[in-house]
């Protein structure tokens, strides 16, 4: 077969994309990045400056979403905020990647003692009460962009910091890392050169799967009042304010929250695909 | 198994203490005084005041005596609401968070096993595709997208339930669909998932073998490690359920333990979010206890000793 030849990364994309719904998921996903990034910059309407003229107009020819309490053009704002909670969504994963990653891989590598007890602090943090945690940190330090996204990356690494351990050290015995060793290879090169490549495929289907959990907490806390503040907005702030007043004007609460799940829907259709695509042995379920 | 729920106990009441010194850190890490007020107060008042409250101590004394408050279960009265303690507090907004949680937990599983287990018994027909269509819509439906529609359908377009609030009897029915029909959408794949794998092994071979019919193969053989799982996802779900969602709360504006939680967080009043906090961990600690004590019952491959 022509897969023979190809890298396992080429393999993986073309089981990837041999799904219609992965390819469907990701285009939804590109479509919806692009809006949200180019879509204000061609937008006739700013998303803050207000209108009382048109004070909560329902969809029509000249706002397709219709226009808030305040005169604001519901499209661009939803587009606006998206970038926000896309922005969001990528940082704070960032952050969780990296700290599960360095903290599954050192746990991984290190003795048996250290090991244990690495994962038993993950343990017990994991039956931590969390998002009681972000609250309070959101509370007391403030409701700045910056925080929020840390706050998150902090709390939501515990999965990818067991995967990584796992992967670690069911490899640490191969063969191949064992002839590294033997030939004088120290710690670092072990990690940098022979286990990270190797751990990358459950990363990337781990991170994909933290994107949308991300998302989701971001929208929480502003949903809640406690995380984006407006005027600026995201789609979680956005979502908030169309439940205040959804009883006089839905399309407040119908538009944002349509971008929302269907971004929620894309991202975690392609977690879905990336597993099945990087890790064949869990196609089961 | 002593040993092995002996090991869980000390673990959960690790957690339990972590986090009542994290969060009074936290609380302590505060800017801002707690007795700060308005009025003016004279100087010697004050220093009257915090050295009844024995705020005057340095922190590890403060953080031994606030844990030694939850060991005994005896609070001292909160600062903002005075002449209240936080167990009078939980104790009247727990039942409003469990009676939703467990009615959710209810429609969560009611729906959820039985469509996972018809998917999984029938792989690739309409019926697992368009289940788990469905159920891969409601996991991606947050609750605060939910909740606002169904009460805005059946609130107040409909007028068959109060859209918020909890003042008549059936005031549980909204927030509780909200929450079981996400649920039920998780716990249905996961029964898929379970049962499919379970009856992909050796045994199950066995038993058909054996001529067994293929209720009993089902039943009897393969539900038993099929649930894994579902357990498994059902400990901190539960909890969570039970100590209230704190946004589904906010939705339907239920004086739950989530919305105290998060009133307790603005406006300052730490003992209440401190205690609210440790509650959460108890619940989840317990439930997390209970869902390892039934795991190793069903399952023979689980060992007790850890």
């Amino acid at each position: 077969m022509s897969g023979l030849s190809k890298s396992p990364w080429q393999q993986a994309w073309q089981r990837l994309t041999r799904s219609k719904v992965t390819v469907a998921a990701m285009i939804v996903l590109g479509v919806m990045i692009v809006t949200c990034v180019v879509g204000p910059l061609l937008s006739h309407y700013d998303p803050n400056s207000q209108d009382l003229e048109l004070k909560a107009v329902p969809p029509q020819g000249d706002h397709w979403l219709g226009t808030d309490p305040l005169g604001r053009d519901l499209a661009t704002r939803i587009m606006v905020g998206g970038r926000i909670s896309l922005l969001v969504g990528a940082l704070a994963t960032a952050v969780a990647t990296i700290i599960g990653v360095g903290y599954g891989l050192i746990a991984g590598l290190s003795g048996r003692r250290l090991d244990a007890f690495m994962m038993r602090v993950v343990d017990v943090l994991y039956a931590f009460p969390f998002i009681t945690f972000v609250i309070l940190l959101v509370v007391i330090f403030g409701r700045k962009f910056e925080l929020i996204f840390v706050a998150i990356g902090a709390v939501e690494w515990l999965t990818m910091s067991r995967v990584v351990r796992g992967q670690v050290l069911s490899l640490k015995n191969l063969e191949f890392v064992q002839a590294a060793r033997a030939a004088g290879a120290g710690f670092w090169h072990i990690l940098f050169k022979h286990m990270l490549p190797n751990v990358m495929g459950p990363v990337i289907i781990y991170a994909s799967l933290t994107v949308p959990g991300v998302m989701l907490l971001e929208a929480t806390l502003s949903f809640l009042g406690l995380g984006i503040q407006p005027p600026d907005a995201s789609w979680g702030v956005l979502i908030s304010e169309g439940a205040a007043s959804m009883a006089v004007y839905p399309w407040m609460l119908i538009g944002p929250s349509v971008f929302f799940t269907l971004t929620l829907l894309a991202l975690n259709l392609i977690g879905d695909g990336l597993r099945d695509a990087l890790d064949p042995k869990s196609s089961l379920d | 198994m002593l040993r092995f729920l002996l090991s869980r106990v000390i673990q959960g009441i690790a957690v339990i203490f972590s986090v009542l010194c994290i969060t009074f850190i936290m609380v302590k890490l505060k800017p801002g005084d707690p007795l700060e007020s308005e009025r003016h107060v004279q100087e010697h008042i004050l220093k009257q005041r915090k050295a009844l409250l024995g705020l005057d101590k340095p922190w590890p004394v403060q953080l031994g005596r606030h844990i030694a408050n939850f060991a005994t279960f005896d609070f001292p009265p909160m600062l903002k609401l005075p002449g209240r303690g936080v167990d009078e507090v939980i104790i009247q907004a727990f039942p409003v968070s469990a009676q939703v949680g467990l009615a959710a937990l209810a429609i969560a599983l009611t729906i959820g096993i039985p469509v996972g287990a018809l998917a999984a018994l029938r792989p690739h027909s309409l019926e697992d595709r368009a289940s788990m269509i469905m159920a891969t819509f409601g996991v991606c439906t947050p609750s605060l997208v939910l909740g606002p529609l169904i009460a805005l359908v059946f609130g107040l377009k409909l007028r068959w339930f109060n859209a918020s609030g909890w003042f008549d009897a059936d005031d549980w029915v909204l927030p509780a669909v909200t929450l079981g029909i996400i649920y039920s959408a998780y716990i249905a794949r996961l029964t898929r998932g379970g049962l499919r794998e379970t009856l992909a092994q050796e045994f199950i071979r066995t038993a058909r073998a054996k001529g067994a019919s293929e209720s009993a193969v089902v039943f009897r053989h393969a539900f038993k490690l099929a649930c894994l799982p579902v357990l498994n996802f059902l400990g901190p779900t539960a909890a969570g359920l039970m100590t209230g969602s704190i946004v589904t709360e906010n939705v339907f504006q239920l004086p739950g333990l989530g919305q105290h939680f998060v009133a307790a967080a603005q406006n300052g009043n730490d003992e209440l979010t401190m205690a609210t906090a440790a509650f959460y961990a108890l619940m989840i600690v317990t439930f997390n206890l209970l869902v390892d004590v039934v795991q190793a019952l069903l399952n023979p491959r689980i060992s007790l000793r850890e």
